[in-house]
């Protein structure tokens, strides 16, 4: 178990397990993300990686920023791979061929990676119960090849395959909710996190490995080239995502589910989309419907999954 | 004869070197700077929880300066700075001035 | 010494496979090869391995699971065929250019469409450029050789390389043959213990498997990939040498068949062989000069070795259970790489035989060899390449 305090001051004396000299771009969220998943635990660890952004910019000719055993083998398969690596794991040990030290497996993918083209690999290596956590960092689009839309990109988004045009502005569809279709698999653990809430995040990371079994985690990262927005405003979007109920964080353990940060206010989406160049045409004049639609799904799912919380609240309570 | 470079790669592509992208600097990327004002630091250390490039160095628990072999100047820690009394620790200058 | 059992192929190789006794399989069903992991399956559940099973939800995720498991560190195999392996393709060269030793029984199926489950080479041929070794069997008595041979020959320090071990769906799979079996303790011997080289699992030593490289060494990274390939054949000989000293069996790169004075021969992969033998000697009883060549490794394929087997031929007849559409038949491609080198060159035709599973008779290699007769005395060849065996 990991025992470290969740302070910044205590978490700053351990050794980094993701090195400078990355080439993600500046201000990009995903490095923020990995770098807080895997200060959160000092469990050994090995982490399978999608094709991607992540994967291109920290692992290129000689140059490696893991410092922990990292595979990455195509796009669509983090999860496959990395249930290959834990069950050549537990083979081992059960051989009695190496000791267990309690290793623990993860996959990085992106939302292509995970909602779309890794979707079966992923849905597959959850049933099959591996001990790995999935970590998907959600930036909403194909990132690396050029902000193609993919079924994670919100209603409206312009993306180079669904641009906001004379006709059809930006992308018709809401995105897919995959948090609750991966807890649908009735896994013990599935979990949305941000990394402007750090501890929250860590929280969850730590939750997640004390946990035997296929847990996962969606974290949301925000991509300033993509989101057509600042390089320093990751963190702030990331913020704005959970306190306009954009990004609800919460978890679903062994099926209960919970609310882990409420936000004090709930602020109008328009406050995370505003900032946002691929939502600009959403802000135009007759465009209004849009805001007022993408408000309104805001709103029902917000509204959906503090009912469900309720429930479980009751529940336990009654237990 | 000089060994041709193909023989002397590592078999199926392993790197074997953890970190070793520590010797790509990423700091020539830089177009804006960030200033450590430390009168103005509360040492909450947001800035090294935040940074994408882990270009704030701690020691001992304690703020230091930038490591400007690496960082890319993104500004998030500026942006995250909550400052003392509304003044902010750090500042965003232009590279070069 | 072993038993003699009359099994099939699919068993014979999944006997080979509880006796080698992977640390990790990953597998799909797919016809005609689920047999072979459900025998298998079957010494899971009754504890005979120590293999863990991961059961998964495609093919890609099966080479999938396998990479990751042998970048881990240990001994791996999986088995597929047809539209199994054809999901597999992106994953294969993965294997090869990771340099992870899998093994993998391929039981040969026709590829859609039109859907057929049936014995033909198109899937293995599709993944001749994969970087894998491939290994082709005529009979379950060479599938099970060849599959406990490939750990070996796969696994070499030198090599390193996945190896498919071939057998044709349902005529080898499916049908019983009389195998002799080796003990469980010769085989163990025979495959050893097995070491990945920097495996992932080597935590205090951390590794990243899978980097992107471009234009600076790319090209030389499918260099180093090629030299290995240089390294096979010996690696091959001297594993079938071994092996024929616990076995008594003799493999080669190819087997030859009354070839050594023949005038015309038939070059032919597999099953179809040994059908091809019987006609041989029907046609030697007739005192025709006939002869046949078996390739056993496509890949690496032997030019040097099989172009001077053939050199003294006054006409060849190659055999393709595949076609290469728009172009000549694999085998037929690679056996005009060997004669390129030879002065003298032999006339050559390429038949398409057996698609789909499309029976091969003896009458049909006798149409082949009356061919090659009339064309070892005119020297003349019609046209190049031809289906044979169309119904009327």
């Amino acid at each position: 178990m990991t025992t470290i305090p969740l302070r910044l001051k205590e978490l700053s004396r351990q050794e980094d397990r993701f090195a400078y000299g990355h080439r993600m771009c500046a201000g990009c969220g995903a490095p923020i993300v990995v770098k807080q998943v895997l200060m959160a635990t000092d469990y050994p660890i090995i982490a399978a990686n999608a094709t991607g952004c992540l994967e291109v910019s920290t692992c290129i000719s000689e140059y490696t920023a893991w410092k922990i055993p990292w595979i990455h083998s195509a796009f669509e398969n983090a999860a496959a791979t990395i249930s290959g690596v834990e069950a050549m794991y537990r083979s081992l040990v059960r051989q009695g061929r190496i000791d267990d030290r309690q290793v623990k497996f993860i996959a990085f993918g992106g939302d292509g990676g995970t909602y779309d083209i890794g979707f079966q690999s992923l849905s597959g290596a959850m049933e099959r119960g591996h001990d790995m956590l999935y970590i998907c960092y959600d930036n909403e689009a194909y990132m690396n090849t050029g902000i193609q839309r993919s079924s994670a990109t919100p209603f409206g988004a312009n993306t180079t395959t669904c641009p906001a045009g004379e006709v059809i502005p930006g992308k018709p569809q809401n995105r897919k909710d995959l948090t609750r279709i991966m807890a649908a698999h009735n896994i013990p653990y599935a979990a949305q996190a941000s990394p402007g809430h750090w501890m929250d995040l860590m929280k969850k990371v730590r939750k997640a490995f004390e946990i035997k079994g296929p847990k996962f985690m969606n974290i949301i990262a925000p991509c300033n080239r993509g989101w057509r927005s600042r390089t320093d405003d990751a963190i702030m979007l990331s913020k704005l995502a959970v306190d306009t109920c954009y990004w609800p964080l919460y978890e679903i353990e062994n099926g209960v589910t919970r609310i882990t940060v409420k936000p004090r206010e709930k602020k109008p989406v328009t406050e995370f989309l505003k900032g946002q160049g691929r939502f600009k045409h959403m802000f135009a004049p007759g465009h209004e419907w849009m805001l007022e639609q993408a408000q309104e799904y805001v709103d029902r799912e917000w509204e959906r999954l503090q009912k469900e919380a309720a429930f479980w609240a009751e529940e336990e309570k009654a237990e | 004869m000089k060994e041709p470079l193909w023989k002397k790669l590592t078999p199926g592509s392993v790197i074997l070197e953890p970190g070793s992208s520590a010797k790509f600097k990423t700091g020539s990327w830089r177009s804006m700077r960030p200033r450590w004002i430390e009168e103005n630091c509360i040492q909450c250390l947001f800035c090294w929880i935040y940074c994408p490039d882990m270009s704030v160095i701690v020691e001992d628990g304690k703020r230091k300066g930038f490591n400007y072999d690496y960082c890319k100047g993104c500004g998030i820690c500026a942006l995250e700075c909550p400052g003392k009394k509304g003044n902010k620790a750090i500042v965003m200058e232009k590279e070069g001035s | 010494m072993g038993k003699i059992v009359a099994v099939t192929g699919n068993e014979a190789v999944a006997e080979s496979l509880r006796q080698v006794n992977p640390d990790v399989c990953a597998a799909y069903p797919i016809t005609p090869a689920t047999d072979l992991m459900q025998r298998f399956s079957s010494f899971i559940s009754d504890g005979k391995v120590d293999t863990e099973m991961v059961l998964v939800e495609s093919e890609h995720s099966a080479m999938s699971a396998c990479i990751g498991a042998a970048a881990a560190g240990g001994r791996v195999a999986t088995a597929t065929s047809s539209q199994g392996l054809a999901l597999m393709w992106e994953m294969l060269f993965i294997a090869a250019g990771d340099r992870l030793p899998i093994i993998m029984p391929v039981v040969n199926r026709a590829l859609s469409a039109p859907l057929n489950i049936h014995g033909d080479h198109s899937d293995t041929m599709g993944a001749r450029d994969s970087g894998w070794i491939q290994l082709y069997s005529e009979t379950a008595q060479e599938a099970y050789d060849n599959a406990i041979q490939a750990f070996r020959i796969g696994e070499h320090p030198d090599i390193r390389l996945p190896v498919m071990v071939c057998m044709d769906g349902f005529i080898v799979s499916h049908s019983i043959e009389r195998v002799e079996y080796l003990e469980d303790s010769e085989v163990k011997n025979f495959v050893g213990e097995y070491r990945q080289v920097n495996p992932l699992l080597d935590i205090d030593h951390p590794k990243s498997y899978g980097p992107l490289i471009l234009t600076d060494l790319y090209h030389e990274y499918k260099r180093a990939q090629h030299e290995v390939m240089t390294k096979v054949k010996n690696v091959v000989l001297e594993v079938a040498s071994d092996f024929e000293k616990l076995s008594g069996r003799k493999y080669g790169l190819f087997e030859t068949y009354r070839l050594e004075d023949a005038e015309i021969a038939i070059v032919i992969l597999s099953s179809a062989a040994g059908t091809t033998k019987d006609v041989v000697d029907r046609y030697r009883d007739k005192g025709i000069k006939a002869g046949l060549l078996k390739p056993r490794m496509f890949r690496p394929f032997p030019y040097e070795d099989v172009a001077a087997a053939l050199r003294h031929l006054k006409a060849i007849a190659v055999l393709d259970r595949a076609d290469s559409f728009g172009g000549y038949g694999p085998l037929f491609s690679e056996i005009c790489g060997a004669v390129m080198s030879m002065d003298t060159k032999p006339p050559m035709i390429n038949r398409i035989y057996g698609l789909g599973g499309r029976d091969y008779m003896p009458d049909q290699a006798e149409k082949v060899f009356d061919e090659l007769i009339g064309i070892a005395e005119t020297g003349k060849v019609g046209a190049i390449k031809e289906y044979i065996g169309l119904r009327e």
